[in-house]
C-alpha cells in the first residue's frame, strides 16, 4: 500500500482507492454494490454480462456508461450506480438473457440460489419479448458422476471457462462457434464424462445459473437406503463440511458446526455417524511414516500427498510417469470407507457386510468420482463407499427433512472412529496436510515432544508456500501448492531436476477443500474461504489433541488391529494403487 | 477415442508444423492453416494433438478457435474449393442462380458442402472485395468474374474433364 491514495466519488460519497484492479472492487470496498453475473473476484475480469454498468461523470462534465468490472478506477470521477439510464440497461440485459434462457425455474437445481433469477426478481422483469426465444432445447450432459451441464441455462458469462483455465490450467471447457451459435463445451462437443475433466467442480462453484451444477442423482438413493429398514446406513463427513454448512442456514462462514452435524445426521436417519477427521489422523499416521521411510531409505522423492482426488486424476492423465511419487495412502475418505467395512460389523450389533451402506459427505465433487475408482472395489464387486454427497446436498437433505439446523442441540459422534485431533481437522485447508504430517514426523524422527505445533508459514490461502523444517538435524523442505495450474509448474520443476523439496502437498481447489466445488456457493466473496480456514484453525487450537498420533482411537486401532503404521494389514486396508489414464490422443512423436 | 489408431492423420507431420512455429501458442491460427493445407480440413485428432502439445492450449481451446473462424473447416473440403460471393453487390447481380447451378451440377443436397468423390466443395462467402466484377466466384484462389449459371457450368465441365470424371 505504498501507492498514493487517490479519491473518487461514488453516489455522492468520497471514496479512497489505491491499487484496486477495477471500479467494481472500489464500489464494494466502499460498502456499496452493483449487480453482476460474470465478475468473480478470484478470476480475471471478463465484462461479458454488462450487469455491472454504472454511469461515470468526468470532471469536464462528460458522462458515459461503463462496465465497472473492467474499468480501472480514476481519480476525480463521479460514479452513479443506479440512474434510470443504468437501470434500463440492466433490465434490457436481463430481458435478453432471459429470452434465450430455459426458464423452467421451479424445477431447476439452482432455483433459489440462481443469480439470474435473483436479479430478474429484483429488477421486476415481468415480460420477456420474443426476441430470440430458445426454440430447440439441447440435451443435458449428465455423463459425469460429479457434475451436470445444462447448456439451456448457460448465459455465456465465461466464469467456468476462466475457472477451468485460471485455477486448473486445464481448459476442459471452452467457447465453441461464434455469435448466436456460441456454446460452452468440452472439445468437439464431447460430454464431460469422457473429457479430461478432473471433477473439481470449480466451474459449478462460479456458475451464476443452473448451467453447471453438482450431480445430485445419488441423493434419492441415500434417502431410499435410510428409509429401508433392512439397511444400516453409516455416514462420515469431511473436515471442511463443518465450517461451511452453517452458511446455508444463516450461520456465519467459519462457524464450527461439528456437533450440530452429528445431531442432524442422526435425526435424518443415519445409523452411525463418524468423522472423516478421524481417518485424516489415520492418513497422517500412514503418510508421515511412508514419508520418513522414503526419506531414510532412499525412496522416491518428493513425495506427493494423495488426499485430493482431482489432483490424483490430473496426475494419472497428464503425468502418469510421475505416479511413483504419489503416496500410496488412500485419501481420508477412502481410508474411512475401508475401516467402516472392516470394523463396523465387528464393533456394532446388527451391522453385517451385506446390510451396511456407506455414505460420505464431502466438500468436493471429485470425491464422487474417487468413490467409484476401480481400486476402491471390494472383493464382491461393490464399492467400499456407496454414495458421496456434497455439503450442498447435505444442506438440501436437512431442509427436506425439516430440521432446524440453527437451533439443534449438538451431539457427539459414534465411537470408535469419531474422535479427532487438530491435525485431522486442518486437512481441509491448503497446507494443513503438510502441517499435520510435520507434527507427527517430527516426533517420530526426533523422539522428542514437539512444543510449538503451529507452523505459520504453511498457513494462509496463498497458492504457493515453501517451508523448511529442521527435524533435529534432518532438514527437509516442503512445498505446498493449491490449484493444478501451480501443480503443473511443480511437475516441470521436478522433471527438469530443479525441485529441492522432499514433500509436495497439492490441493486442486484454490485455498483447499474449504473452497471445494461441493461447498455452498461463495464465489462473490473471497473472504469466505479465509473465514472457513480460520474456523478449522480455531478447531485445531481449541481441541483436546493436536497431533494425529495422540488420538486415543487411533492408538486403539493400531494396538488392536493394525499393529503399526505401514504394516501388512494397514497396507491391505489403507493403501491403494494408481493407473496410467493417458489415452491414445496423447501419443507424442515430438519427443 | 479408439478411432485415432486407425486415423489417417500423421502426427509426425503435425508435429513438424508445430515445431516450425516453435510450439508457440501465439501462432495457433497459422498452425491450423498449415494443417488445413495438408488435409484440406481440420481433423479432430490434429486439433487434439495441437491442444496437448502446445503450452497454454487445450483441445477445447483449439476447437474453439477452429470453430470461430469461417476459414477453417471441420469437414473435408474438395480438391477444388468453390467460393461463391453473396455480398450485396453480387447478390443483386444474380449470385443465387449461379449458386443453384453449382448445386445442381454437383448434386449437392441441402446442407451438403462437399460433393460425392470429394472433388469439389462449395462455400458461400460474404463480400470478396471485387464488387466491380459481380457476381464473383473463386475456385482455389482463381477469380472468375461476372458469372452466370451457364458460365459456371462450362467452367465446372472443363475442370471435370481435366480430372477425367465427366
Amino acid at each position: 500500500m505504498s501507492e498514493d491514495k487517490k479519491t473518487l466519488i461514488i453516489e455522492g460519497k468520497e471514496v479512497e482507492f489505491t491499487n484496486e484492479p477495477n471500479l467494481l472492487e472500489v464500489i464494494r470496498k466502499a460498502g456499496m454494490n452493483v449487480p453482476t453475473l460474470c465478475y468473480r473476484p478470484d478470476l480475471t475480469s471478463f465484462g461479458a454480462c454488462r450487469m455491472c454498468v454504472v454511469e461515470v461523470e468526468y470532471p469536464n462534465g462528460r458522462k458515459m456508461i461503463n462496465s465497472s468490472c473492467t474499468m480501472p478506477p480514476e481519480a476525480g470521477i463521479k460514479v452513479h450506480l443506479n440512474t434510470q439510464k443504468v437501470r434500463n440497461i440492466r433490465k434490457m440485459v436481463l430481458e435478453l438473457l432471459l429470452a434465450n434462457h430455459d426458464r423452467e425455474c421451479t424445477t431447476c437445481e439452482k432455483s433459489g440460489a440462481c443469480e439470474l433469477q435473483k436479479y430478474a426478481e429484483e429488477y421486476g422483469i415481468r415480460h420477456v419479448k420474443q426476441y430470440a426465444q430458445r426454440e430447440v432445447m439441447v440435451k443435458k450432459d449428465a455423463s459425469s458422476c460429479a457434475l451436470i451441464r445444462d447448456n439451456n441455462k448457460c448465459i455465456l458469462c465465461g466464469a467456468c471457462v476462466r475457472a477451468c483455465d485460471e485455477h486448473q490450467g486445464l481448459q476442459v471447457l471452452g467457447f465453441a462457434n461464434r455469435g448466436s451459435k456460441t456454446v460452452v463445451e468440452p472439445m468437439a462437443g464431447r460430454d464431460l464424462g469422457s473429457s479430461e475433466c478432473i471433477n473439481c467442480g470449480q466451474c459449478a462453484a462460479v456458475c451464476p445459473t443452473g448451467a453447471i451444477t453438482i450431480n445430485d442423482t445419488q441423493l434419492d438413493e441415500v434417502w431410499k437406503a435410510i428409509n429401508n429398514p433392512e439397511k444400516k446406513v453409516v455416514v462420515q463427513f469431511a473436515p471442511s463440511v463443518r465450517v461451511a454448512i452453517g452458511e446455508m442456514f444463516g450461520l456465519d462462514a467459519g462457524v464450527n458446526s461439528t456437533k450440530k452435524i452429528n445431531a442432524v445426521l442422526r435425526k435424518i436417519g443415519f445409523d452411525l455417524v463418524f468423522d472423516t477427521n478421524f481417518s485424516a489422523d489415520l492418513t497422517i499416521m500412514e503418510e508421515a511414516h511412508e514419508f520418513i521411510d522414503r526419506l531414510q531409505n532412499g525412496g522416491k522423492l518428493p513425495l506427493f500427498t494423495s488426499c485430493c482426488p482431482g489432483w490424483v486424476r490430473f496426475l494419472e492423465i497428464q503425468h502418469p510417469d510421475m505416479l511413483d511419487h504419489l503416496s500410496s495412502c488412500k485419501s481420508p475418505q477412502g481410508m474411512m470407507g475401508a475401516i467402516i467395512r472392516e470394523y463396523v460389523p465387528q464393533n456394532h450389533e446388527g451391522f453385517t457386510k451385506d446390510n451396511l451402506v456407506s455414505v460420505s459427505i464431502m466438500p468436493c465433487t471429485a470425491k464422487k468420482y474417487e468413490a467409484k475408482r476401480e481400486q476402491f472395489k471390494m472383493a464382491d464387486g461393490r464399492q467400499e463407499i456407496d454414495y458421496v454427497l456434497t455439503t450442498q446436498e447435505l444442506g438440501r437433505m436437512i431442509k427436506e427433512a425439516g430440521i432446524d439446523f440453527k437451533n439443534i442441540e449438538g451431539e457427539e459422534p459414534d465411537s470408535p472412529f469419531g474422535k479427532y485431533t487438530g491435525a485431522g481437522t486442518i486437512f481441509g485447508v491448503s497446507g494443513g496436510v503438510a502441517e499435520a504430517a510435520a507434527r507427527t514426523a517430527y516426533e517420530v524422527v526426533t523422539g522428542e515432544t514437539l512444543q510449538n505445533v503451529v507452523i505459520d508459514d504453511m498457513r494462509g490461502t496463498k497458492r504457493v508456500k515453501t517451508v523448511e523444517l529442521d527435524l533435529k538435524g534432518t532438514k527437509i523442505k516442503v512445498k505446498i501448492v493449491n490449484t493444478l495450474r501451480e501443480a503443473e509448474k511443480c511437475m516441470r520443476e521436478i522433471k527438469e531436476g530443479k525441485a529441492d523439496y522432499q514433500l509436495l502437498e497439492v490441493m486442486a481447489c484454490p485455498g483447499g477443500c474449504i473452497n471445494g466445488g461441493g461447498q455452498p456457493q461463495s464465489c462473490n466473496d473471497s473472504n469466505i474461504k479465509e473465514l472457513r480456514a480460520q474456523g478449522l484453525y480455531t478447531d485445531d487450537a481449541t481441541g483436546e489433541w493436536r497431533k494425529s498420533h495422540e488420538n486415543p482411537e487411533i492408538k486403539d486401532l493400531y494396538a488392536n488391529h493394525l499393529e503399526k503404521p505401514n504394516s501388512h494389514k494397514a497396507h491391505e486396508l489403507l493403501h491403494t494403487t494408481y493407473v496410467n489414464k493417458r489415452t491414445n490422443c496423447y501419443i507424442s512423436v515430438g519427443e | 477415442m479408439t478411432e485415432i489408431a486407425t486415423s489417417k492423420v500423421n502426427f509426425r507431420d503435425i508435429d513438424n508444423i508445430l515445431k516450425s512455429f516453435d510450439y508457440n501458442k501465439s501462432y495457433l491460427i497459422a498452425m491450423l492453416q498449415k494443417v488445413q493445407e495438408v488435409y484440406r480440413y481440420l481433423p479432430e485428432e490434429a486439433m487434439t494433438y495441437i491442444g496437448e502439445h502446445v503450452d497454454g492450449l487445450s483441445p477445447a481451446t483449439v476447437y474453439g478457435v477452429a470453430t470461430f473462424y469461417a476459414q477453417f473447416s471441420l469437414e473435408p473440403k474438395g480438391k477444388y474449393e468453390i467460393k461463391v460471393c453473396d455480398g450485396t453487390a453480387c447478390h443483386v447481380r444474380g449470385s443465387m442462380p449461379v449458386l443453384n447451378a453449382i448445386r445442381n451440377k454437383l448434386n449437392l443436397k441441402e446442407g451438403q458442402t462437399t460433393c460425392e468423390g470429394g472433388l469439389f466443395s462449395l462455400e458461400i462467402v460474404s463480400c470478396l472485395g471485387a464488387c466491380g466484377l459481380a457476381p464473383v466466384c473463386v475456385i482455389n484462389d482463381k477469380v472468375y468474374p461476372q458469372m452466370t449459371s451457364d458460365a459456371i457450368s462450362t467452367i465446372l465441365d472443363t475442370l471435370m474433364k481435366e480430372e477425367g470424371v465427366a
